[in-house]
């Protein structure tokens, strides 16, 4: 059997096995919106303001529920002994990381991108710079699961693990926050967000290539 | 051939075994013996791979495992304490997806017919939710009834299975060393294996 036919084999059970648990999915996505939401009504209808504070908040929201959806990625495989399977896999480890990055992306990361532009009307942004938080969102989540997935290998098996995985990635998170909603907020204020959007598709870039197996080797420590 | 030279495993301060040597050729099963924590399942781990002894060298067909490990991966078929099995996922799924993440990929004959074997055609589109601690069992051992793996490492495969299940597996044991494949496993009880392919490794504490 090809390699490619095990990773689709892969991707499809990792989705089916999110969509017939929906709840974790949906939670997460409601946290999403519940966040961003609370701030229009935290600091008033300025509309000045909230245009000022938007992208940050869209992405500092977009940022945690990433966060909160990392612990599904691979404790379940974990305790119910599929990932010693995946690591006798003959298609190796670190594609295996990669494809349940993707499939952690699709149902959590997608979704984020689809729903921000519409919860971007709320802080007055104008429909070009809703463009731009999107185009933001589609390089930047992907990378938000790549470095996620790092951490969550890390700290597998580990008591607490909920906290310790928050003090492990975030700090990692902040220059994917810092040019994701410095584009934004570059195309708000009428500059060319290229840069930004460029210096992030090439995170994205380093993160494809290093992630996957960093987090594979992070497993077979945990696996031991 | 599986050969091991001079493996030595310790847990923290414990040595559990050191200089431990075997070689297990085709049509033969070793069966690991020893008291509880005596690193039955550290020895298959480490056989399998899945952990790095601290000492020695495991060679298959005269090359280090750990150097052509995907080659390795795919001649090998392990099951450990847990079954790998997922709540949401039918029956059928859930042995599809495991044997296909070991590189097998069965017809759905096949599929149903290893199934039946195990006795679970009646849940097969069942989640596996709603199967017992036993029928998990079966539902894990299903994957020997697929493809042609020729070495298996079987950590306790005996354990919650009934006489009629225990001696299916024996049977399909038997089918497999007679074809000239070889099984590592641990157990409690006694296996009914023919004696030519049985041989036995103690594990001292």
């Amino acid at each position: 059997m090809n390699t490619l036919a095990i990773l689709r084999c892969l991707l499809w059970r990792d989705i089916q096995l999110v969509l017939r648990r929906r709840s974790d999915v949906v939670a997460t996505l409601f946290f999403f919106m519940v966040a961003v939401s609370l701030f229009p009504l935290g600091v008033g209808a300025e509309p000045a303001l909230l245009q000022a504070i938007g992208p940050g908040v869209l992405w500092v929201a977009a940022l945690l529920s990433a966060l909160l959806s990392l612990g599904r990625l691979f404790a379940a495989d974990f305790a119910d002994g599929t990932l010693e399977q995946l690591l006798l896999s003959p298609v190796g480890l670190s594609l295996a990381v990669a494809v349940k990055i993707l499939a952690h992306w699709l149902v959590s990361g997608l979704p984020l991108v689809l729903l921000a532009p519409l919860l971007g009307l709320q802080f007055n942004l104008p429909a070009d710079v809703l463009w731009v938080l999107a185009l933001s969102l589609l390089l930047g989540t992907p990378l938000l699961s790549l470095i996620g997935a790092i951490g969550a290998a890390l700290t597998l098996g580990v008591r607490g693990a909920g906290v310790l995985v928050a003090v492990l990635v975030l700090p990692l998170y902040i220059p994917v926050l810092i040019f994701g909603a410095g584009a934004v907020a570059a195309s708000a204020s009428g500059m060319n967000p290229e840069g930004a959007l460029s210096l992030l598709a090439a995170l994205l870039v380093v993160g494809l290539v290093f992630a996957p197996y960093a987090a594979a080797s992070a497993l077979r420590v945990a696996l031991e | 051939m599986l050969e091991a030279i001079s493996l030595g495993c310790r847990r923290g301060e414990r040595k559990l075994f050191s200089e431990l040597s075997l070689s297990l050729n085709s049509g033969q099963l070793l069966h690991v013996q020893g008291t509880n924590g005596s690193g039955k399942t550290s020895l298959l781990r480490i056989l399998a791979g899945l952990s790095r002894q601290d000492a020695g060298k495991i060679f298959w067909n005269n090359a280090d495992i750990h150097t052509m490990y995907d080659e390795y991966a795919s001649s090998l078929l392990y099951l450990g304490h847990q079954p790998a099995v997922k709540d949401d996922l039918t029956v059928t799924e859930n042995l599809l997806v495991s044997a296909q993440i070991g590189g097998v990929n069965p017809t759905s004959d096949a599929l149903k017919s290893a199934i039946e074997i195990v006795g679970l055609s009646r849940q097969a589109n069942l989640p596996a939710r709603a199967l017992s601690q036993g029928q998990r069992r079966r539902l894990a051992l299903a994957r020997l009834w697929l493809g042609h793996k020729p070495l298996w490492i079987l950590d306790e495969p005996f354990t919650a299975l009934d006489v009629e299940a225990t001696t299916l597996l024996e049977a399909r044991l038997d089918a497999h060393l007679a074809i000239g494949g070889m099984v590592v496993l641990t157990t409690h009880q006694s296996p009914s294996i023919t004696e030519s392919y049985l041989c036995v490794l103690r594990l001292e504490p």
